[in-house]
């Protein structure tokens, strides 16, 4: 393996054990969830963003893979403080790069849930209840 | 007088060459271990070549012609429906040369998902009103959920979940509180796609019908692997798929009763479901074509026939016993291995899946299942379609084991051994499981 590569690992492995900003953000203004079908990993997401668009403070919360989870905890430190425009020009590809790791397509798909529930979040305002938009079961429900 | 004995033990290795697929090699020189049936199953030599032989020697669209492909395949596609019919112990009926199926109660569909949406859209928009009860479980799986929630949707009806117990069992007595004269139709899976749970169908039924209500059983996950009787049963409703059977996707069954799909009207408009059309409206056919618009899965419906040719020979009861084995030690070798938390009940209760997390969530689910692929084992990792009941258990996503007849004991060992190394690796060796050359 590659010094880089070890390196990598190394990096991943930190960002996993010993995450960053994994809780719940205090001033909440944006969030969002989501998980991946294929294997139940979930990712949500909580942001502070202020009338400038600044993202003030960025937390995660999850649960699943390393991949997942490191990946997430990568991009919120990354995007503490950030502005939302930042945020829209992040690629997909630009979070493969972040996470550093070669992956096989279905990992893929794990380093790029949190992207995916961030591109999302900083669109969806939260509810005044805090929860999350479901179709309701019942008519009931909906109302 | 003779006793009633158990099943003679059914010797997987005896079937195992007629499923080319088991004896293939993954990641160099790795034999597959097969763990993942649940998903779907494997097909034996016997089906694919049913499907060849159709294809090669009888094709041709069914009840449409007069040539004679026309007339070959047409015997083999209601062939199929009579198998179905005896697989399930429905009434037989009297063929004609009007309608050559003997049965009117079993209706291809393209699978278990398509035959209960059928129920919800054609029963449930006919006969359920706003204030209306559905009770289903909350061990269901999306598909015996989701159409239920959107019929509630269209009408005005509730749905209502019968819980569970800790141990992954219905609470039964919750029935009492839960059956009203309000309620409609009561959908319940046969076995849990993730528990593994055995439900008390019969009594279920009974409890329903004493209350007033039309019973769906969803048993996608019971009829490849124990027997199924719907008289004996006597549920109104019952739904599986061809592919968890040892047959192909895209074929799966709707057995109802004669007098509840009578009266119901057609789901889909198309050919095939047609008597008549005029410029001003229709008259549907008979049954079972006024539930088949359009060309149903011919072929898969044909090789679904030689799937339950191999599991007759086989015998039901020797592989619901067979399948117990394999439940049993799964359940002890997972013990052995120590820190996995199994969500389900005894083996006792279950048919022959086993779902299990680390009781720490690490490594994940999915970290789990990556790590045994390099094994060569293929389980299923995540919610497996029932959200719903992982959120009951605390989980987001399990790995789920799920036998059939051609596993082995040897093969639940392997398991063993490769959960035991995935409980000692090194954080680094799930990270090279998921990385890409």
């Amino acid at each position: 393996m590659a010094i880089d590569e070890f390196e990598a690992q190394e990096r991943i492995q930190e960002y996993y054990e010993e995450p960053y900003h994994r809780g719940r953000c205090p001033h909440c203004t944006h969030t969002h969830e989501d998980n991946n079908p294929l294997c139940g990993d979930v990712i949500r997401l909580e942001l502070q963003i202020d009338e400038r668009g600044t993202l003030k403070e960025v937390y995660f919360n999850g649960d699943g893979c390393c991949i997942s989870q490191a990946a997430a905890s990568m991009l919120v430190e990354k995007f503490d403080g950030a502005l939302v425009e930042d945020v829209k020009r992040f690629t997909a590809q630009d979070m493969l790069e972040l996470f550093g790791l070669r992956l096989t397509p279905n990992r893929q798909k794990c380093c790029l849930l949190s992207w995916r529930v961030l591109q999302t979040a900083i669109y969806s305002p939260v509810q005044s209840n805090g929860s999350l938009p479901i179709l309701p079961a019942t008519k009931e429900a909906a109302r | 007088m003779r006793t009633p004995c158990a099943a003679p033990p059914l010797d997987p290795e005896r079937f195992r060459p007629d499923f080319p697929i088991l004896g293939r090699m993954v990641h160099e020189g790795v034999p597959l271990v097969y763990l993942d049936n649940a998903a779907t199953s494997q097909r034996p030599r016997q089906v694919i070549e049913a499907m060849t032989d159709a294809y090669e020697r009888h094709y041709a669209n069914v009840h449409r012609g007069i040539h004679t492909l026309s007339a070959e395949i047409d015997e083999l596609y209601e062939g199929a429906r009579e198998k179905v019919r005896a697989f399930i112990n429905a009434p037989r009926d009297a063929s004609n040369d009007d309608n050559p199926a003997t049965t009117q109660e079993v209706i291809f569909t393209s699978g278990a998902t398509h035959s209960i949406n059928l129920v919800a859209r054609s029963w449930g928009d006919a006969n359920v009103r706003p204030g209306d009860e559905i009770l289903v479980t909350e061990m269901e799986h999306h598909s015996n959920l989701v159409p239920w929630y959107q019929l509630a949707q269209r009408t005005g009806a509730v749905v209502r979940h019968i819980p569970l117990t800790d141990d992954g069992l219905l609470q039964l007595d919750s029935l009492d509180r839960l059956l009203t004269k309000r309620t409609r139709l009561v959908a319940v899976s046969a076995v849990s796609n993730v528990l593994g749970t055995i439900n008390p169908v019969r009594e279920i039924i009974r409890r329903a019908h004493d209350a007033g209500a039309v019973v769906l059983v969803d048993a996608a996950q019971s009829a490849p692997h124990q027997p199924t009787d719907v008289q004996a049963m006597d549920c109104d409703f019952l739904a599986f798929s061809g592919h968890k059977m040892l047959g192909p996707s895209g074929v799966g069954v709707l057995y109802g009763k004669r007098d509840l799909l009578e009266a119901m009207p057609p789901f889909m408009g198309g050919g095939g479901m047609i008597s008549e059309v005029t410029l001003e409206g229709f008259r549907p056919l008979y049954l079972p074509g006024k539930f088949e618009a359009g060309t149903p899965p011919i072929v898969p419906a044909v090789a679904l026939s030689a799937a339950i040719d191999y599991l007759g020979a086989v015998g039901l009861e020797a592989i619901a016993a067979h399948e117990r084995l394999l439940t049993q030690r799964t359940h002890e070798v997972l013990e052995s291995v120590g820190g996995l938390r199994i969500i389900g009940p005894a083996p006792e209760h279950k048919a022959g899946i086993v779902s299990f997390v680390f009781a720490s969530g690490r490594p994940s689910g999915h970290d789990v299942a990556q790590f045994l692929d390099r094994y060569g084992i293929a389980v299923r990792t995540g919610h497996h379609c029932t959200m719903p009941l992982h959120k009951r258990f605390g989980v987001s996503a399990t790995v789920r084991a799920s036998f059939y007849l051609y596993n082995t004991l040897a093969e639940v060992d392997k398991l063993g051994e490769a959960l035991a190394a995935a409980k000692r690796a090194p954080f680094s060796a799930f990270l090279s499981a998921a990385r890409s050359e």
